[in-house]
């Protein structure tokens, strides 16, 4: 019988959420590596026992675990990540060049064809790729080494490479997004890169059109048309028909259109999915009411999903990697909030109920949809 | 035996939570210790200094005999009573409230 499992990152250890396909009832085992921040755990689309891990805390540094039979058991993998040449600088807080200084991972993104290949975007912001299952990783430098890199400056949350898309229809055109920099593409499997940011206007910085420095929060796409991307920034919902060369806002009738994540249903391209949230000082939901926004029609048109949800008294926030969905018929659609909450609904949205509800800080939400 | 005492984390990540003990060749330098620490335990490397420079993480200290040797040369001889195993060399983390 079919099913899912959750991956699920936080604040102080990894969790893992099982259910069949009906997902009304579910297994939590957890917390694993307790203590440690999990930033991101993703499991790979070619062989789903295969699942990467990053762990690590301001202490003690940065590991990476690797699972090969579904989260079972964990072995550390590689940890040095070591940029490429010397590193440079770029812009600190003040305006004054800073050294590039690697801090964490905060996303791993496995292949879509090969189960010993995955990416991982850290901070500060650069893209690293293991071809060995992650014992060893080395930078596809071309990315800071474009050109803008240098005037790259770090958001409050730090100058990170969060959201990695690798498009179905070409493995050498890949789309990151970095804080506060903005997005970027390559098309040739990341020897060259380009600022894909035209069309994005934002009002914290000094030339509210420029090429680079938009504060990014997470791109999504749909595997059936990889052209078409859809992106929560800082303020501002977008969407690009033409790979991210154009962007256009379709934040429409949101209540506001701050936010984190943004996630597109498994089987409707149309239809994308994101938590509002009521501004960059109040990490919160407007009106303490916790909303996920439905929009069938690619954007512009939206509609609020609270059957389920804390509708009054809610001010926890749902974070950029803390949404995603499963491909079963009936889509599944999963988020994780700072209050520990992870909410999973088997209806596209329609309905919601909590698989658990006092984790600690939820970091990132994957799912993997099981045979 | 050196007598070595690991955070709540790493004990974790070595799946061992008493005190660890340790053959260290003289001399038994804070160097030495966590050489050898590293080496029965290799996934603690960069977890309690840089991989490269071999300098201490930040946020991690160094006590024995009730004193704070985080800033001790780390090629120095480490007070008797841990070279002897009467005294743990504890690694710790920084304190965090809240």
């Amino acid at each position: 019988m079919s099913g899912v499992r959750v991956l699920v990152g936080t604040r102080k250890g990894a969790f893992i959420l099982t259910s069949d396909g009906k997902r009304d009832k579910w297994d939590v085992v957890g917390p694993i590596f307790g203590g440690w921040e999990i930033f991101h755990v993703k499991g790979s689309p070619v062989d789903p026992n295969r699942i990467f891990a990053s762990q690590s805390t301001s202490w003690f540094g940065q590991l990476i675990q690797r699972s090969d039979d579904g989260g079972k058991s964990w072995a550390p993998v590689g940890k040095e990540f070591v940029y490429d040449g010397t590193p440079g600088t770029h812009q600190w807080y003040d305006g004054t060049p800073h050294p590039w200084e690697f801090a964490r991972v905060w996303h791993l993104e496995p292949s879509l064809s090969d189960p010993d290949v995955v990416l991982a975007g850290v901070e500060d912001a650069a893209l690293f790729r293991s071809s060995d299952a992650g014992e060893s990783w080395s930078e596809l430098s071309g990315l800071r080494g474009h050109g803008s890199g240098p005037s790259w400056q770090p958001g409050a949350g730090g100058m990170c490479l969060h959201t990695i898309l690798v498009s179905p229809a070409d493995p050498g055109r890949i789309f990151v997004a970095i804080s506060s920099a903005g997005a970027f593409r390559t098309d040739d499997g990341g020897a060259t890169w380009r600022p894909i940011n035209k069309g994005l206007h934002s009002e914290g910085i000094p030339d509210g059109d420029a090429e680079v420095g938009h504060c990014v929060h997470r791109l999504a796409l749909h595997p059936s048309r990889p052209d078409v991307l859809f992106m929560q920034k800082h303020w501002d919902v977008m969407r690009s028909d033409d790979a991210g060369d154009n962007w256009v806002e379709v934040s429409g009738n949101l209540p506001s259109d701050f936010g984190f994540c943004i996630d597109v249903h498994a089987h409707e391209p149309e239809t994308v999915f994101v938590v509002p949230i009521l501004s960059d000082s109040e990490h919160y939901p407007p009106e303490g009411k916790l909303r996920v926004y439905r929009s069938k029609t690619g954007g512009n048109e939206w509609e609020p999903l609270t059957k389920g949800l804390p509708q009054k008294d809610c001010y926890v926030d749902v974070l950029r990697d803390a949404m995603a969905v499963d491909s079963l018929d009936s889509c599944g659609v999963y988020f994780g909030t700072t209050g520990g909450q992870v909410y999973a609904s088997a209806d596209s949205g329609d309905s919601w109920a909590p698989i658990v509800s006092n984790l600690p800080a939820v970091l990132s939400v994957e799912v993997q949809t099981l045979a | 035996m050196i007598r070595v005492v690991v955070p709540a984390h790493l004990k974790t990540l070595i799946d061992h939570h008493g005190e660890i003990h340790l053959k260290v060749g003289d001399p038994v330098t804070q160097a030495a210790v966590l050489d050898a620490l590293e080496r029965e335990y290799p996934v603690l490397r960069g977890t309690i200094r840089d991989t490269q420079t071999l300098q201490r993480r930040p946020f991690i200290r160094f006590f024995a005999c009730e004193e704070d040797l985080s800033h001790e040369d780390p090629g120095a001889v480490l007070p008797a009573a841990v070279v002897e195993g009467r005294e743990p060399f504890f690694v710790v983390g920084a304190m965090a409230g809240g």
